[in-house]
Parts: structure tokens; sequence; C-alpha cells
């Protein structure tokens, strides 16, 4: 296993204010290291999207630390959080976010385009086809399947080369073939990329995929399991 | 190739067909608004002083508390001996104007203004002559008339007769392009004639024309004719163009009301623009938020918003300047034509870009409110 690539430490997060004030994660320790993939699993209202903002800089917690290639991110301002987005982080979303006016192409260029590079074109035909999707540079999102945006989506978070891929539900909107290929994608990627892959999940069929699982449950992680032991218990 | 943000902007403007129609078609019409506005000033401006822009004369002698060309107020004719008399003086013409009733052969009677001047030497004679001479004035009841006015002064050619004050005059010059803004028809005609028609006294005049002498110092000669004749004002054209230009475009509250159409235009062009890019801005906010989350600076985000505003522009501004020049064409041979110089087109340009980066700003304010969070709501 790699070296770690985030790093949270007693992470307390509040969310809102006055009496609507809630604390979201109440004291979370998590690390996510190069080469594995990790399920954070949890109910709903458990802290996994709000830990998963944390993660990826999205937002900044309230108390504790979260290094980014062992850079604090406490203190930092939204524009220094969207720099150690472009250059560490890809993000791979529920719905695809995917920009209907632009092309599969220019949808992954796009990721390459806010961090100012330039050669992006190449750069985009190949991932693509590592997702294969070679034959759909051109089509638009419209044109295009779920489990095709979705690799699209992948395609987005990889090209920039980020060290970690926080996915969020990456197949709660497909049907099971289509999560099996995305799954498989993403930890292909984890495996022979040695980049940290973190996915937010309810889907009990893509345990199998796991190096590790982390569960969470009222702002606290409650349980973790290897991913050889999950497989055993989903076997049972 | 063009740079991704601004196949982005381009695309994001585009996709709703008939927001981005809507939003043209709203810059044109402020655009084109303001453009009318303006033109209508300017040519309003050129139009009140196109008898003294057309007069050879350095320095105007006219009676106290005239307050443009068109003031019939009354010289005494000595006081233009006065000024001969001055050092420096070369001529000091008489020029009479006022109003009188043109009588047709058939008895209806319609109001025009007669504009009289010395037709040897030096005067205010009429110019852009399409038919005729300016020596033809000198037969009796000779007159000038711009062919524009033909119908209005029951007049076909040259040859045509007609009635002043009871006396018959023909029509001798025809001029072109010599309109008056109160719509009241210019009659040029000998300075005699212009007394007897106006009913003013031979040794009388509206103004006297000065040439001052070759060498002489305009400022200097002023200085004397005023010290000789102090009972009236002596301004040089640019004071005279000037204080007729504030008279009929504030002291009349023309002027103001085209400044308020111009700048009604400008309000409502801004918010049409506004209206359309925050709408169209809203409903790419989760893109926005996305390409945020993606790790884009602002600065990026707000590039594809201003380059987005600033296609509309030139767009926008196209479809005026082609509309505009239409109308300028339109109304060249009107009683008040559209008048737009390149530097008018030009800052017009300038006020369509800052109208739509006003409007791109008003966006951005929206867009820099954008949680990134909400791409994982979703």
């Amino acid at each position: 296993m790699s070296e770690s690539v985030i790093d949270a430490v007693d992470v307390v997060k509040f969310l809102g204010h006055g009496a609507g004030r809630v604390q979201a994660l109440k004291g979370v320790n998590l690390s996510l290291r190069g080469g594995e993939l990790v399920l954070l699993m949890g109910p709903s209202g458990s802290g996994k999207t709000t830990l998963l903002s944390i993660l990826g800089c999205l937002m900044t917690p309230t108390s504790g630390v979260v290094r980014v290639r062992g850079r604090p991110i406490a203190d930092l301002d939204p524009e220094a959080l969207a720099m150690i987005r472009r250059n560490h982080i890809g993000f791979i979303f529920q719905s695809y976010h995917l920009f209907p006016t632009l092309t599969a192409e220019d949808n992954v260029r796009l990721a390459l385009d806010v961090r100012g590079e330039r050669s992006q074109r190449e750069a985009a035909r190949d991932v693509l086809g590592m997702v294969g999707l070679a034959h759909k540079t051109k089509a638009f999102p419209r044109e295009l399947s779920g489990g095709e945006q979705q690799r699209v989506a992948i395609a987005r978070a990889i090209v920039g080369k980020a060290s970690a891929i926080l996915a969020d539900e990456p197949t709660g909107a497909l049907d099971a073939q289509n999560g099996q290929a995305v799954m498989t994608l993403l930890a292909g990627i984890a495996r022979d990329q040695s980049r940290g892959v973190l996915v937010v999940t309810h889907d009990p069929r893509i345990l199998p995929f796991a190096s590790r699982i982390v569960h969470i449950e009222d702002g606290r992680i409650v349980g973790e399991k290897t991913g050889s032991e999950a497989k055993k218990v989903s076997t049972s | 190739m063009m740079p991704l943000k601004f196949r982005l902007a381009y695309r994001n403007l585009f996709h709703d067909r008939i927001r981005f129609i809507a939003t043209i078609v709203g810059i044109i019409f402020s655009i084109v608004l303001v453009t009318v506005q303006m033109g209508l000033y300017v040519g309003f401006r050129r139009m009140v002083t196109t008898m003294i822009d057309h007069s050879p004369a350095d320095l105007w002698i006219m009676p106290a508390g005239t307050k443009c060309f068109e003031d019939p107020s009354l010289l005494d004719g000595r006081q233009r001996f006065r000024a001969l008399a001055v050092d420096g003086v070369a001529e000091a013409a008489p020029l009479v104007i006022g109003y009188a009733q043109w009588r047709l052969p058939g008895g209806t009677t319609t109001p025009v203004f007669i504009v009289g001047s010395e037709l040897q030497g030096f005067g205010l004679r009429p110019w852009s002559l399409v038919k005729g001479r300016v020596d033809d004035l000198s037969i009796p009841g000779a007159v000038a008339i711009d062919q524009s006015y033909f119908e209005r002064l029951g007049v076909n050619a040259t040859g045509a007769n007609a009635e002043i004050r009871d006396q018959k005059v023909e029509v001798t010059a025809v001029t072109k392009g010599i309109r008056s803004f109160t719509t009241t028809p210019y009659v040029f005609a000998g300075v005699d004639r212009a007394r007897s028609y106006t009913g003013i006294s031979p040794n009388k005049a509206s103004y006297f024309l000065v040439r001052v002498s070759p060498g002489s110092d305009i400022g200097n000669v002023r200085r004397q004719l005023r010290e000789s004749l102090p009972d009236v004002e002596i301004l040089t054209a640019a004071e005279f163009r000037n204080r007729s230009r504030n008279f009929w475009l504030f002291g009349t509250g023309a002027g103001a009301a085209l400044f308020a159409g111009a700048l009604l235009g400008f309000i409502v062009g801004t918010v049409i623009v506004v209206q359309t890019l925050y709408s169209s801005t809203k409903d790419h906010l989760s893109e926005f938020a996305t390409l945020r989350a993606i790790g884009s600076s602002g600065a990026y985000i707000y590039l594809v918003i201003i380059w987005q505003a600033l296609l509309s522009a030139i767009l926008g501004f196209c479809g005026a300047a082609s509309i505009s020049s239409i109308v300028v064409k339109m109304t060249a041979d009107s009683a008040l034509p559209v008048v737009i110089t390149p530097a008018m087109m030009f800052a017009l340009f300038l006020l369509t870009g800052v109208m739509c980066i006003a409007s791109a700003i008003v966006a951005i304010v929206q867009v820099m409110r954008i949680d990134p969070t909400t791409v994982l709501a979703r």
C-alpha cells in the first residue's frame, strides 16, 4: 500500500446556525491511501456526504485536522481549496454532472482546462479510451446511456492525475451491469494507478470491490472491515 | 482552436435559442433606442446652428439678449456705420430674418422664415443650390427655397410664383437639404426684399455680419466694437453657435427630453440584459457549481460569464448598428435627421459593452454564492 493521500484526524463539523445548528461529524479519524478503494457506508444522515465534502476540500472542518498530500486545509480560503481540488482530487457524482452543451471529449478536457493545461485533446481521448469510450468522444451527454455518462465522469476525474478520487454514490443511478462496470473501472484505477479511491455508497453489491469498508453512524466511525472480511460476510 | 472556456460560454448562450433571441432583441432594442435619441440630439444640435455654420462672419453683432439665430430683435442701421468705423472691421453686412406668410396662387397661406442678405460680396447666401444661381436672386421678387418644401409651398420648379406680404415672388433658385428644425421653410432673398417681406424698416437689420481685416486680431476688434457699440452684443461664431444650441437644447427642454429618452433606453436595455443573463446563469448554476467542485478558480467562471456577456454585446450591437444605419438613411431628408458620427458609433459600442458587463457582474454575484457541495446533494 502507498502513502497516505488524505488524512482526517478528530474531525468535527457543525452545520447550520442558531436553533438549526447540528453536529454532523463528532470526531472522525480516517486515512485514504494510494492504491486502496475504500467504501464509506452508513444510513442517511449519518454524515457520509459531510465527511466526503471535507475530505474533498469542498468545506473545511469546524475542528480537527485534514491533510491532503500532507498539507493541512484548515483556514484556507475558497480559492486555495479550489486549487487543492484541481491538483489532487477528482470527483465522481451520482448524477454525473456533465455539461450538456459539451461533447464527452470536451467534458473531460474541462478538468485539464481549469488547471491551465495544454495538449488536452490527446489526454482526454486517452482516458476516454481507458474507460471504453474511444468511439464516443464526439457524443453529447444526451446521446450517452447512464453507464456511459458515468464513465465520462470517471474519465474527467482521472484525467488530471488526481491522487484521490472521491465518488458520491457512483452506482446509485445505474443498473447492476453498469454499476459493476463502473466499480471494476474504479477498482482498476486504485490498483493500477496507485490512487486512493473513496466511494460513498448504500449499494451492497459493490462490497467485493472494496479494499476497506468504513461504517459511519451519527457522525462517528463505528466500524471498519477489510475487503476480505467484507467478502466473507457478503458470501455467508 | 477556440479555448474551452469560450466554447462553453457560447454553447451556454446558444443552447436555449429562444432565450438567446430574447437577449439579442433586448440589446438591439435598447441600443437602437439610445442611438436614435442620441442621433436626434446630434441632428438637432446641427440643425439649430445651420445658418451660423454657413455664415462667413468672424463676429456677429446682435441686439442685446438675443437667445438664438431665430430671435427677431432688430439693430439700427447707424450701428453698422459705427462698426465699420472700428479699426480691423473689413465688412459689416446686414442680415435680415423674420417670419412672413407665403400665399399660394390658390389663396392659401403658410408661414415661412425669411433670410435676407447682401447678394454681392459678404453675406449669408443660400448654399447647396441644385437649380439657379445666387445671382438670380438679384431679379426683383426673386427668392430661393429648398426642394423639400415644394409641396408645402405649392411649387414644383423654378419660375413658380407666389405672394409674400402682397408682393409677388418668383422662385429662381432651389437648394437641397436646407431644412428648418421648426418645420417653417426658409426663404432666401436679397436684404432689401427681405425687409419688405417682413415689414422691417429699411434702416434696420437683425444682425450685422462682421468680417475682420486680414492680420487683425478678432479679440481686439471685438473689444473695440464693444466700446463703440455698448448697447449690443458682439459674439464670435462659436459663441453664437453655443448660445443657440444651449437655448434650443436646454432652454426649451428639447435636449433634456432627448437625453431622458436615451437614458431610458440604456436603463431598459440594461435591465433586459441583466434579467436574461441572470436567469441564464441561474439555469446553469449547477454546471458552475460542478466547475467549482472540480477545482475551477473563480476567475475561470467569471471569464465564462463575461465572455457570454461580450458575445451578446457584439451580436446585439451589430444588429443595432444595422437598424440604426437604416434609420439614418430614412431620416436624412426629414426636418430632424438622425445623425450618427463614427465617434458616436464607437461610444455606443462601448456603451453596449458596459451594459453587458454590468449584467455579467450581477450574474457573477449570483455565482459567487454557489456552494460547491450542492453537487453532492443531487
